[in-house]
């Protein structure tokens, strides 16, 4: 008769601990002097230096101090890109991401069609948050969090130097002209991660190997 | 590259940087170093271990005689076996044979793919084991090998506001570098040397950087202790060749001495361990007693020379350690080094009091 007593009495819904959604970009590296190709058709990438975008790094640092403070249970990483781009999520892996999907993919993407593939790779993951850096250092285009939340019609705390995330709501203070802005929003929303966030760790030896594996 | 002695060498990195080329030396100090003192110092620095000493890279020289004559052996040939080098003997010799106006130094290529890891060892013969394991593992690739203590890194976290890269605190921390031309290869390679130190036990933790200005921080770690040192007060600074096992026991050896008499000096030990080279320094109080230095000197420099070591690996005698040359070099040598400096130099005027000790 315990059993019986168990469906009288359910016990109290575990707070749902949330799945994190991290876009990461490939980039040239932040620390290399970047050089135009010969026939000035682009800048040239052949044998140069590639690294996760700085911003990604951020976005991911916070969403794994949110695994850490058990606010997220789960950090997917996603990234766009060659297959090199595997590496990228390597890395992310080794910070502190559980998964990590690749769409793999040759040549220049626009934010929008970015935006578009992150759509898709949302609907699949169902997160509660995406996060994103606010812009890659190779094209300082700011728009792909932006045009991810337009597409999904959720809200959107962009340029965020700090984050607190409680009772399904999102208290973003973002860094504006005038200084800092204060917003609230509920969750599902889309994050882009601004400099001052925090500071990416180093990925450390264990989780290096348990990310090659 | 072919230059004059007064250029300064990140200067010179930079310039060969944009054609893809590199001075095939690196030091702490490059922001303000001139190659021509680089030279005449021989200078050891961070890549020894990768691009060999100046003694090597060197391809000839300009310098100025005591007596005003001009010595031209400025040419970019690698190889040229016609007599005496007589460029090889100023290499090093500290400005007391002549005074170098110009250089010729092969560069080797810059490698597009630079990797940085630091690991934490519990004891100085794991930090062994692993040096063992990179050279195994990385061999070819390797472009450094530095290690430091735990109190060099407690001194650069605290003076210079640079990160602890690992958790928990570790006794010793060892900087692999890797220099290659493709960076999934070199990736592949510094993964095999993380992953068999852990599996063998040789290491506690480790991190690996994953940007270049990850890398930077990594190194600057490493590359900022001397400047820390100098804000602790007094510094005693020994630069030491020793055979790899017996590098650390100098080290516990002088805390050892030191601990009771003069509780307020602090011991620190980091160097070059892919050369062998080790970078001893004390920090007291300013007001610290002589006393403190008798106890310091000689029992360091015998120390090294009962281990047939030398009590200067890098950083030369000038009138500092002069009178202690004898440790290191015989009787029959100084004597023949003194016919030397006789020749190019008879009236005495470069450098007096400098390298050579009076004779006996």
């Amino acid at each position: 008769w315990p059993s019986l007593l168990f469906d009288l009495y359910p016990p109290p819904p575990q707070a749902k601990r949330m799945r994190a959604l991290v876009a990461v970009k490939r980039v040239v590296d932040y620390a290399v002097k970047i050089r135009v190709k010969g026939d000035k058709s682009g800048v040239e990438t052949a044998g140069v230096k590639m690294s996760m975008n700085p911003f990604c790094e951020i976005a991911v640092e916070e969403a794994v101090r949110l695994k850490e403070k058990k606010v997220v249970e789960e950090i997917v990483a996603v990234s766009i890109g060659p297959k090199q781009s595997a590496d990228t999520l390597r890395t992310a892996l080794a910070m502190g991401a559980d998964r990590a999907v690749h769409i793999n993919h040759d040549g220049i993407l626009q934010p929008l069609a970015v935006a578009k593939l992150l759509k898709a790779v949302v609907d699949k993951e169902s997160p509660d948050v995406v996060f994103v850096g606010k812009q890659a250092i190779d094209d300082d285009a700011n728009q792909t969090g932006q045009m991810l939340a337009g597409l999904l019609g959720w809200p959107q705390g962009t340029f965020c130097s700090k984050l607190e995330i409680a009772d399904k709501k999102a208290t973003v203070e973002r860094e504006v002209d005038g200084g800092i802005e204060t917003v609230s929003m509920g969750l599902p929303a889309v994050i882009t991660a601004d400099l001052r966030l925090n500071d990416p760790r180093y990925a450390t030896l264990p989780n290096i190997m348990k990310a090659k594996k | 590259v072919v230059c004059e002695a007064g250029c300064i060498l990140q200067a010179l990195d930079t310039y060969l940087a944009e054609q893809g080329f590199m001075v095939p030396l690196d030091l702490g100090a490059k922001g303000s170093c001139q190659i021509g003192g680089n030279v005449a110092t021989n200078a050891g620095g961070l890549r020894l271990v990768r691009y060999g000493s100046l003694h090597g890279t060197v391809l000839g020289l300009e310098a100025v005689l005591a007596d005003g004559t001009v010595l031209s052996d400025l040419k970019s040939l690698r190889k040229d076996n016609t007599g005496y080098h007589l460029s090889q003997l100023l290499i090093g010799s500290e400005g007391t044979l002549g005074l170098i106006t110009k250089v010729a130094i092969a560069t080797p290529r810059r490698s597009k793919s630079v990797q940085v890891a630091v690991v934490a060892c519990k004891t100085f013969e794991e930090v062994l084991s692993s040096v063992e394991v990179a050279r195994r593992s990385l061999s070819e690739i390797i472009s450094a090998v530095e290690f430091l203590d735990r109190s060099c890194l407690e001194l650069v976290v605290a003076e210079h506001g640079l990160r602890d890269p690992m958790g928990e605190q570790h006794a010793f921390y060892l900087l692999v570098e890797t220099s290659g031309s493709n960076a999934e290869h070199d990736q592949a390679k510094l993964e095999l040397f993380l992953e068999q130190c852990m599996t063998e036990g040789f290491v506690q933790d480790g991190v690996v950087a994953q940007d270049g200005a990850q890398a930077g921080e990594l190194w600057k770690l490493r590359e900022k202790i001397p400047l820390a040192l100098q804000q602790r007060g007094k510094v005693f600074k020994y630069d030491l060749s020793l055979p790899m096992d017996a590098m650390y026991a100098l080290v516990e050896d002088v805390q050892a001495r030191l601990a009771a008499p003069f509780p307020a000096a602090k011991v620190y030990g980091y160097g070059h361990l892919g050369d062998g080279n080790l970078h001893l320094n004390i920090t007291a109080p300013l007001d610290a007693p002589p006393a403190l230095l008798a106890a310091i000197e000689p029992f360091v420099y015998q120390w090294t020379a009962e281990k047939r070591g030398s009590i200067s690996a890098e950083h030369g005698v000038g009138v500092m350690k002069a009178p202690h040359l004898h440790l290191s070099k015989s009787g029959e040598m100084l004597e023949l080094m003194r016919k030397v400096k006789d020749a190019y130099d008879p009236n005495g005027i470069l450098n007096p009091y400098k390298m050579l000790p009076p004779p006996p």
